[in-house]
């Protein structure tokens, strides 16, 4: 594909030709998708890619992903996408796309939900919103892993748990449908039921900064239980996954 | 934004039927029927007798009107079409409201600028260029309803033939200036002037 895209410095805002090079299942219904685009530069921990896909009559549909990989990965990075069904572009990625695979990105962008090193941290995910506060919590692991940073992670089941062996005890996952009585295995930290005031108020931090990732209802309902729990609102920074397909 | 030759196309990809609308949605945006949420903190809880609205800076005359006052001035209905730049669009819709032609009338500016402001601190800057000649509202009902908290009741600018982050929710005023300041988002990594039909989303486009 030499010279089909030419890029500048100004390389983030131009579409660019990636690779896929490595396709993960992370769950049943979330894939892992390792891309290099030709010009690669460093995120910060946060921030999100644009993909586009064209159809042979020009048609085309663009989606936003978080970035789910350290920068620290050069050359690299990595979108979990959840599959919506009747989705146009998460139903792409996971039925055709292959490794090998090319696809047009450009990125990354927005400099608002993003992590600069603030601490203490807290992060609150729910369901595939977790995607951006790995890329934070994987980034902290590896430049800064006595900063206090901690994660309460709402998923619905065992399985639908994304990152699982990943998660150590910096991470809280409460599994909101999973039955009472089944054994929960390779999970440090994890509790039945919804994220609670309770919990919030035990894991946050009297200062600094929480994120908060996830559908509108979970953002709106974890937010005002942080803002309940002693955080001011310009200590919560949101990020609402709209219904995007 | 420019198209660039030759053209990628994605292997397998087909699209969905591109039913009628389609030719209505600007690049890159797909069309949802419901409306979704986007807002940066939690979501501020503004009652309408804290409510008001105020234009202020460079004018010859401040204004500033409580809810029960901003009732009475002369409302229309607005039928449009909303781009959100996280790529949906909603067609066919209809809000209510004041247009802002008759509210910066009343304050004569003396800039060409303005920083929309919001209850919990959100800003958006517009040129006024952008804000007159029927094209910018403050609204304070959708669908015939009341707006809803969500969607920044009680009042929100709508801005439609613009990205839909300069349509302030929770509005509570508009400062007039000599000069572009960039606000909340166009600060933080999206284009200052937000033209869904250019396609310019972030900073380089």
């Amino acid at each position: 594909m030499d010279g089909l895209t030419a890029v500048s410095q100004r390389a983030p805002g131009r579409w660019q030709i990636a690779e896929v090079e490595r396709i993960r299942v992370e769950t049943p219904r979330t894939k892992t998708f390792r891309l290099r685009p030709p010009m690669w530069i460093p995120h910060l921990p946060g921030q999100h890619y644009d993909v586009r896909l064209t159809a042979p009559d020009g048609y085309r549909a663009e989606r936003s992903y978080s970035i789910a990989s350290s920068p620290l990965d050069e050359g690299v990075v990595e979108l979990t996408v959840d599959r919506l069904d009747g989705g146009e572009v998460s139903t792409y990625f996971h039925d055709v796309l292959v490794e090998g695979d090319q696809v047009e990105v450009r990125g990354p962008f927005a400099s608002y939900f993003v992590w600069r090193g603030e601490e203490p941290v807290l992060l609150v995910g729910g369901g595939s919103g977790v995607v951006p506060l790995m890329c934070m919590l994987r980034h902290r692991r590896r430049t800064a892993p006595d900063l206090p940073m901690r994660l309460l992670y709402s998923a619905r089941t065992r399985r639908e748990v994304i990152y699982a062996d990943e998660l150590g005890d910096d991470a809280i996952v409460a599994l909101t449908r999973e039955l009472e009585g089944v054994p929960i295995e390779g999970l440090p930290r994890v509790q039945l039921g919804r994220i609670f005031p309770g919990l919030l108020a035990a894991e946050g931090f009297d200062s600094g900064l929480a994120f908060v990732c996830g559908s509108d209802g979970f953002v709106e309902s974890i937010s005002q239980m942080l803002l309940a729990t002693g955080y001011s609102p310009d200590r919560i920074r949101t990020e609402r996954f709209g219904p995007t397909g | 934004m420019a198209s660039e030759e030759p053209r990628f196309v994605s292997r397998g990809f087909i699209g969905k039927p591109h039913g009628p609308g389609a030719d209505r949605l600007p690049p890159g945006q797909y069309l949802e029927r419901g409306f979704p949420v986007l807002t940066a903190g939690p979501t501020p809880h503004v009652e309408p007798s804290e409510w008001s609205f105020r234009i202020d800076g460079m004018v010859d005359e401040e204004l500033e009107w409580s809810w029960d006052e901003f009732g009475q001035l002369p409302a229309e209905d607005v039928p449009c079409g909303i781009h959100c730049v996280t790529k949906w669009s909603k067609l066919d819709t209809t809000f209510r409201g004041v247009s802002v032609d008759l509210l910066l009338e009343a304050a004569r500016p003396q800039g060409a600028f303005s920083m929309a402001h919001s209850f919990g601190g959100y800003t958006t800057n517009l040129p006024l260029a952008e804000l007159t000649g029927g094209r910018a509202w403050v609204v304070t009902e959708h669908e015939g309803a009341p707006l809803p908290r969500e969607h920044g009741g009680p009042a929100r600018l709508l801005v439609p033939h613009l990205y839909f982050w300069k349509s302030a929710k929770w509005v509570r005023g508009l400062r007039i200036t000599d000069h572009d300041e960039p606000g909340f988002w166009e600060a933080n990594g999206y284009n200052n002037h937000g033209d869904p039909w250019k396609e310019e989303r972030y900073w380089t486009d």
